[in-house]
């Protein structure tokens, strides 16, 4: 008997007992729909995260000063002395594996464009910081280092400023005057979108550290001339971010004279790592529940492997029958397999349907990110194909070695 | 006449608990092709041990069987599914027809396990069916017929392959007196077109239509009688 006759065969038998069939799928459907709805939802919180680390900065240390330390009274974070330009420098120069370094002095300020106000974020950096931190020019240019160190007065407006204060017009060559003082502005950049936490990103207007600290050095509490707030340091891909920091702090220790076993009055942090290990915990989890779905599909093959059982001891005449009039064993074993193949497959189909549909509503009601990966689709019918023939095999084997007078005997 | 089935000193042994029960006890036997035989005895005489052997549904402890020039002895189960696939048809009490399955598909059965392609099995079970009167119930599944028409579609079954021998085992046991005369009619009219036909009964009326019988007791024939 070949294949396709066989699959005739099959589907007639899981028609006629429709009901039952179903309900042996049933194991199948959920373990299926399970492991859809919870991989998509896993890969979409994962994109989700992934995303937030490329917008802010794939690899990215940031240094921070930290707390000063007075007798015993420690002064909080970001007390300790300012980083200054000297510090930028020196990681720029002497760190290896690093793809750009950038200070960066950071304000709220107005804005003013013809008749039109904006309050908005202005943030003095270095030419590195742009590629650091993920920005790309969208139109014009970027400013050099020499122009930064010289204080032109350039600017470089996100896409809400573009929106907000050009009202769509081309912002390029126009001048803006940011709290009274008149800048060009040379660049717009791509919109980045927000934040995971909801802040506008593009919201924003980037010009010369230098500049900024020259016009706006008590708006930013930088009392040194020479001191940044934060420095960012990217580091180049395939470099171990473990072995950049320790250089750093190696470094720092040493320009800001902290003896051995004192503690550091600066902080090198990773907000990559820090989401990263956040993010461990949910795949963990993750993986838990993708095993939780694994053992509910073990369960729904036990489940097939009964009905087929129970299918075979009801058919032992029909097998008689067809051993009788020439089916050989393999014969009689391929319908049986083929028949709780079928069975798992089109639990498999219908498990995919209602996952599918699982995740989609999920997304809608969570507003979260989903990911229906084809590959995991694949995998999870093809494991219920897997279960089908694992399952299906005693059975149909148990089937195959009847005795045709026996079986034909058999009420 | 040439030898369809050549049965030398046939023993058939079962092993039942502690107990060596022998069904056949030294059973030898020819028969010719184009033979009406009937095979009677009580109930545990050996008779249906008789026509599984016959049949290739089972092989015998000891002692040599040919059938249509085959060592049945010496077949696997394979060898012997394909061997009753070509040569034997059978036809039970019960009918054994599949059910919620039409009578053609029905009639088919045997050529699933041949190769032979659909269009093929079709147009075969239709002639067969045709040939027992049936030509008009070919769509019906199994319960829309009445008893003697199910054992019609049994016989189309057991004739779509050309087989060389019929065996059949009470054939008539399920149905009422007419509708065994219908039946025993096709036998009649099967063995009068050339075809070798061995049927198991206890009614003398039915054994009465074939033209030899072997008389079953204690694992032996006992009575060889045309």
């Amino acid at each position: 008997m070949n294949s396709l006759a066989s699959l005739r065969v099959a589907l007639v038998a899981l028609r006629v007992n429709a009901l039952r069939s179903a309900l042996a799928m049933l194991g199948v459907i959920i373990g299926v729909a399970s492991v859809i709805v919870l991989v998509s939802i896993s890969e979409g919180t994962k994109q989700a995260v992934e995303e937030q680390i490329a917008s802010f900065g794939a690899n990215l240390l940031i240094i921070r000063p930290g707390s000063s330390m007075f007798g015993g009274r420690r002064g909080g974070a970001g007390t300790a002395d300012p980083l200054t330009d000297g510090d930028v420098g020196a990681i720029r120069n002497e760190i290896a594996g690093l793809a750009g370094v950038s200070g960066e002095v950071s304000t709220m300020s107005t804005v003013v464009f013809g008749g039109v106000n904006w309050s908005t974020r202005i943030q003095g950096v270095n030419p590195d910081y742009f590629a650091a931190r993920g920005w790309t020019v969208a139109d014009g240019r970027a400013f050099s280092g020499a122009e930064e160190q010289s204080g032109r007065r350039y600017a470089l407006v996100g896409q809400s400023i573009v929106e907000e204060l050009f009202d769509g017009a081309d912002p390029l060559g126009q001048a803006i005057r940011i709290a009274g003082h008149p800048f060009e502005v040379i660049g717009t950049l791509e919109r980045k979108g927000e934040t995971s936490w909801g802040q506008d990103q593009d919201d924003v207007i980037f010009a010369p550290l230098n500049t900024i600290r020259q016009r706006f050095g008590a708006g930013i509490s930088v009392t040194q001339r020479d001191a940044v707030q934060t420095v960012y340091a990217d580091i180049a891909p395939g470099e171990s971010t473990g072995r950049v920091i320790a250089d750093i702090e190696n470094l720092l220790r040493i320009r800001r004279d902290i003896p051995p076993g004192a503690e550091d009055d600066f902080v090198v942090g990773s907000l990559a790592e820090f989401i990263r290990a956040r993010n461990e915990t949910e795949s963990q989890l993750g993986l838990l529940l993708a095993v939780g779905a694994g053992i509910v599909l073990l369960v729904g093959g036990i489940g097939i492997m009964n009905i087929m059982l129970v299918s075979v001891t009801e058919r032992t005449r029909e097998i008689g029958l067809r051993l009788a009039v020439g089916a050989r064993r393999r014969d009689i074993r391929n319908q049986f397999l083929i028949e709780s193949i079928v069975l798992c497959l089109v639990g498999g189909l219908a498990g995919l349907v209602a996952g599918v549909a699982g995740t989609l509503v999920y997304a809608e009601v969570g507003q979260l990110e989903i990911v229906i990966d084809p590959v995991i689709v694949a995998i999870a019918i093809g494991a219920s194909g897997l279960v089908g023939i694992f399952f299906g095999l005693y059975p149909a084997h148990r089937a195959s070695r009847l005795d045709p007078i026996e079986a034909l005997r058999f009420e | 006449m040439s030898v369809m089935i050549e049965c030398r000193d046939l023993v058939r042994t079962y092993v039942m608990g502690d107990q060596v029960v022998r069904a056949l006890d030294g059973v030898s036997a020819d028969i010719g092709a184009g033979e009406y035989i009937a095979v009677t005895g009580a109930s545990g005489s050996g008779k249906s041990t008789f026509m599984n052997l016959l049949g290739a549904l089972d092989r015998p402890s000891e002692g040599s069987l040919r059938v249509a020039g085959e060592n049945l002895s010496a077949l696997d189960p394979d060898r012997l599914a394909e061997f009753r696939n070509r040569t034997i048809g059978f036809v039970f009490q019960q009918f054994n027809l599949l059910a919620r399955t039409p009578a053609v598909e029905n009639a088919a059965l045997p050529l699933l396990y041949s190769g032979i392609v659909p269009a093929e099995r079709r147009r075969r079970a239709l002639a067969r069916l045709e040939q027992v009167g049936l030509a008009d119930r070919t769509g019906h599944h199994p319960s829309q017929l009445s008893g003697g028409q199910q054992q019609r579609v049994a016989i189309a079954r057991a004739l779509v392959n050309d087989p060389k021998i019929l065996l059949a085992d009470e054939p008539t046991g399920a149905l009422d007196s007419q509708t065994s005369e219908d039946i025993m009619a096709i036998f009649d009219r099967l063995n009068r077109e050339g075809i070798t036909i061995i049927l198991v009964t206890h009614e003398q009326e039915v054994a009465d239509h074939a033209r030899r019988q072997l008389v079953f007791r204690d694992g032996r024939i006992v009575e060889d009688r045309p």
